[in-house]
């Protein structure tokens, strides 16, 4: 634990979740240099790689979210200079990324995730993939929500009521993406949880055992059921955590979360969202995130902590696992 | 739970990051709950690179002033007052920056006491100050709809409740006014005061006649109510004849050449000099500019005296056509300018045509251009931004809301050569014509691809309170392209 390390700190980049990820990074950064390893900063830009190579570290500590870090192609780059570096690999942050693989993945794995469908823009303009709309509408019911297939931010999330507009809510999300999920609203209550590998408990041969940490319950500060948007929007929510939950939602969300981190092959580190439906009380897996955030606010931080793990522990314990493969 | 962490394994002490949070949540003013960033504010801030023609944001083209004066005058400070020009200067501002004031407002049509200015640190710091003089939390201020983005953040920072009056071609309507006064008055609330930019809105472009300005005054008289006049363009008229501003009709109504009692006027050097100088000013009634005196020393002192005595240094300056240069400038700006806004016009009919309507500022910064209902200008602002390189600003920011607006987009068109405006008015328009061209596919509609894309599958009609603003639109519009539907209930 004491063994000082040259770490680069990947911060930032071109995503939408740039200011985000400057946040987490610098927060990174700090606690990084409290437990005493020396730390290079690094914005994710043209000259990443010259930048990186010039640094020449032990270890690359990724806190970019969205586009490039989170996607898997600043994993690949890292394989290829062969540097070790936190979280995933490219193939899980692939499937985590992309909500449509990934719920494809969950479902064909018997994981419960809100019905949904898929569309490509291609499909539209190339397939006249329109004639489809009537079908999917049956089959969601209203309301449904609209998201761009990759991205975390609030950005062209939207709630679409009636079929009249379901049109002007696609076109938005494919602002963002050439795909995008049509998903079942479900009404109910935003659960993540955390999960996180930690020294100690191996689960087999140089691998630690990852754990589920406590459940987080967002809380919209004004429920407004049609402002879905608003959910996403910093300062909108407020965290409880742990989320007050029966044990065993809390033991089954828990569950639920461990076999998507499983199943999606992340390392390090991830964070799985869920939706606590009200009226039939069931569970639902909405996405996971491979590099959740690590600002003061997020909820990985805020779930390690009510599990005892202070901030700067939980750095050292994804820096670790990052360099025990 | 322990509040400042255990210890490490190695002795080290760490931090408990999170329940520090939860400690500082508790000291954090409640006010700071309104200030929350946003995911459109986020975007904004990546549009600011080199390879984006960015129509966002509001500024003025500081490359026309012509740098040896600058040099000069900056000199002739250093030279004559280095001492006065390094030290604290009187909050209320310095005499002689105070005499540019005067000057300034007097080209505009209107006369002040100098001892009723206060020179502030731009524009801003007034609506901030008043703000901070007047807005108790909960605080009812009436505004435009749109209205200054800029304005947004302050007013939700002192925890304003905001009234925004959709404003048409003539601004605010002032039936409309009365209507939401008397609401509020139902309520038992009655507004702080009423926020308006009279001339060449930020950021509808539009302008608010005479004979509103005139019932607008009748409407604060009769009810006691202050306005705050924010007018940071009056001076870049274009074409039309200027309109008294309502600082000096409300002086008028008091009569006998007294102030005005009910207006707080709010001018600015930043668009008819320069936004770096930070130097803007506020007229009040003597009692409120007490207060605003003391807000003002609580906040910053006093402004910068540099640039005070810069200002003045260049009110001094004779022109080369035997007037002052300052005037000369201003007149270089609005040559320069006007074309502009003519090169953004031209390029809105050619690259938007039928699919937007806009305004047509007979003067200021901005032009602002509404879309088809279903498209929201944040999505487009991602699109554009990512694969067409330009920027603008999306009407949303211009709501206290955030959500209202989403169909319109802010453009400026006076900082950037005519090049590159129409250039970026292209971009911007073929992101609207593919966006168009997947509404058109997605409703069946015909033309899906082409620039003739996607007529709305069954507009709506007109809102009847949009019509007039379509009115000022320079170009015939299809039916129905202004509809908003499902606009969200404010």
């Amino acid at each position: 634990m004491t063994l000082t390390r040259r770490v680069a700190v990947l911060k930032g980049g071109r995503s939408l979740e740039r200011a985000v990820s400057l946040r987490s990074g610098a927060h990174v950064q700090e606690a990084l240099e409290r437990l005493g390893h020396e730390v290079v900063a690094i914005d994710a830009g043209p000259r990443l790689l010259e930048e990186l190579i010039a640094a020449d570290p032990d270890v690359a500590f990724i806190a970019l979210h969205g586009r490039d870090g989170e996607d898997g192609t600043v994993q690949a780059l890292l394989e290829a200079i062969d540097l070790p570096y936190t979280g995933s690999g490219p193939g899980s942050c692939m499937r985590a990324t992309d909500k449509v693989l990934a719920k494809h993945l969950m479902r064909e794995a018997a994981i419960p995730t809100a019905r949904f469908h898929a569309l490509r823009e291609s499909a539209i303009k190339d397939l006249g993939a329109a004639a489809a709309m009537p079908r999917v509408q049956d089959d969601l019911g209203f309301p449904v929500v609209v998201k761009p297939a990759s991205g975390g931010s609030a950005l062209g999330v939207k709630f679409a009521r009636a079929s009249e507009e379901l049109p002007g809510a696609l076109v938005g999300a494919f602002s963002y993406d050439r795909t995008v999920l049509i998903e079942r609203y479900i009404r109910g209550r935003d659960l993540a949880v955390s999960v996180l590998e930690r020294e100690g408990a191996e689960a087999g041969p140089g691998r630690a055992a990852a754990e589920a940490l406590p459940v987080v319950e967002a809380v919209p500060r004004e429920e407004d059921f049609y402002d879905y948007e608003s959910r996403y929007e910093i300062g909108m929510t407020t965290f409880v955590c742990p989320a007050e939950l029966p044990e065993e939602t809390s033991a089954r969300a828990q569950a639920l979360a461990l076999e998507v981190y499983e199943l999606l092959g992340c390392r390090g580190f991830a964070r799985v969202d869920l939706m606590l439906e009200h009226d039939t009380g069931e569970l639902w897996v909405l996405e996971a995130n491979v590099v959740p955030g690590m600002t003061e606010t997020s909820l990985l931080p805020q779930a390690a902590d009510a599990a005892g793990i202070g901030f700067d522990d939980l750095v050292a314990q994804i820096l670790a696992a990052a360099t025990a493969r | 739970m322990e509040l400042s962490g255990g210890g490490g394994g190695d002795g080290r002490r760490t931090r408990a990051t999170a329940h520090e949070l939860a400690r500082y949540e508790e000291l954090f003013a409640a006010r700071t709950r309104g200030m929350k960033s946003s995911a459109m504010r986020e975007m904004m801030a990546l549009t600011e690179r080199p390879d984006v023609i960015s129509l966002a944001g509001g500024l003025p083209d500081t490359s026309t002033f012509a740098p040896e004066l600058y040099a000069r005058l900056m000199a002739e400070v250093a030279a004559d007052s280095t001492a006065r020009a390094l030290q604290y200067g009187p909050t209320e501002g310095m005499a002689t920056t105070v005499a540019s004031v005067v000057e300034v407002m007097a080209a505009e049509g209107t006369r002040v006491d100098p001892a009723e200015v206060i020179i502030t640190t731009g524009g801003q710091q007034v609506i901030d100050l008043v703000c901070k003089t007047l807005i108790d939390p909960g605080d009812v201020i009436v505004a435009e709809a749109p209205t200054y983005p800029g304005a947004v953040p302050t007013f939700t920072s002192y925890q304003a409740a905001v009234e925004q009056i959709e404003i048409d071609a003539e601004g605010m309507p002032i039936d409309a006014l009365e209507a939401t006064l008397d609401r509020l008055a139902a309520e038992g609330r009655r507004p702080k005061f009423i926020y308006t930019i009279p001339n060449f809105q930020n950021p509808g472009g539009v302008t608010m006649s005479l004979g509103r300005r005139r019932r607008l005054i009748e409407v604060a008289r009769e009810r006691e109510l202050l306005i705050l006049e924010d007018n940071p363009y009056g001076l870049l008229r274009y074409e039309g004849e200027p309109l008294p501003t309502l600082y000096s009709l409300d002086a008028q109504a008091v009569g006998r050449g007294a102030a005005s009692d009910l207006v707080i006027y709010l001018g600015t050097f930043s668009k008819i000099l320069s936004p770096g100088l930070r130097l803007g000013w506020a007229v009040a009634p003597r009692p409120v500019l007490e207060k605003l005196n003391l807000a003002k020393q609580g906040a910053d002192l006093c402004s910068s005296s540099v640039t005070q005595m810069f200002v003045a240094a260049y009110f001094r300056e004779p022109g080369e056509a035997g007037g002052a240069a300052w005037r000369e400038y201003v007149d270089q700006l609005k040559d320069l300018y006007r074309l502009r806004r003519d090169a953004m016009l031209e390029a809105l009919q050619e690259h938007f045509g039928e699919q937007a309507t806009w305004t047509r500022p007979q003067g200021g910064l901005f032009i602002w251009a509404t879309l088809d209902g279903r498209i929201d200008t944040t999505d487009l602002l991602a699109l554009a931004r990512k694969s067409e390189g330009v920027a603008f600003v999306p009407g949303r920011a211009a709501y206290v809301d955030g959500r209202s607006g989403s169909s319109s987009m802010r453009l400026n068109f006076a900082g950037m050569p005519e090049r590159e405006i129409r250039e970026g008015v292209r971009r911007i328009g073929k992101a609207i014509r593919a966006q168009l061209a997947l509404l058109g596919s997605l409703t069946g509609a015909s033309g899906a691809g082409g620039s003739s894309a996607a007529a709305p599958a069954d507009p709506p009609p007109p809102a009847a309170d949009e019509q007039p603003l379509a009115d000022v639109v320079a170009l015939p519009r299809r039916e129905g392209s202004r509809t908003r539907s499902r606009r969200r209930d404010r």
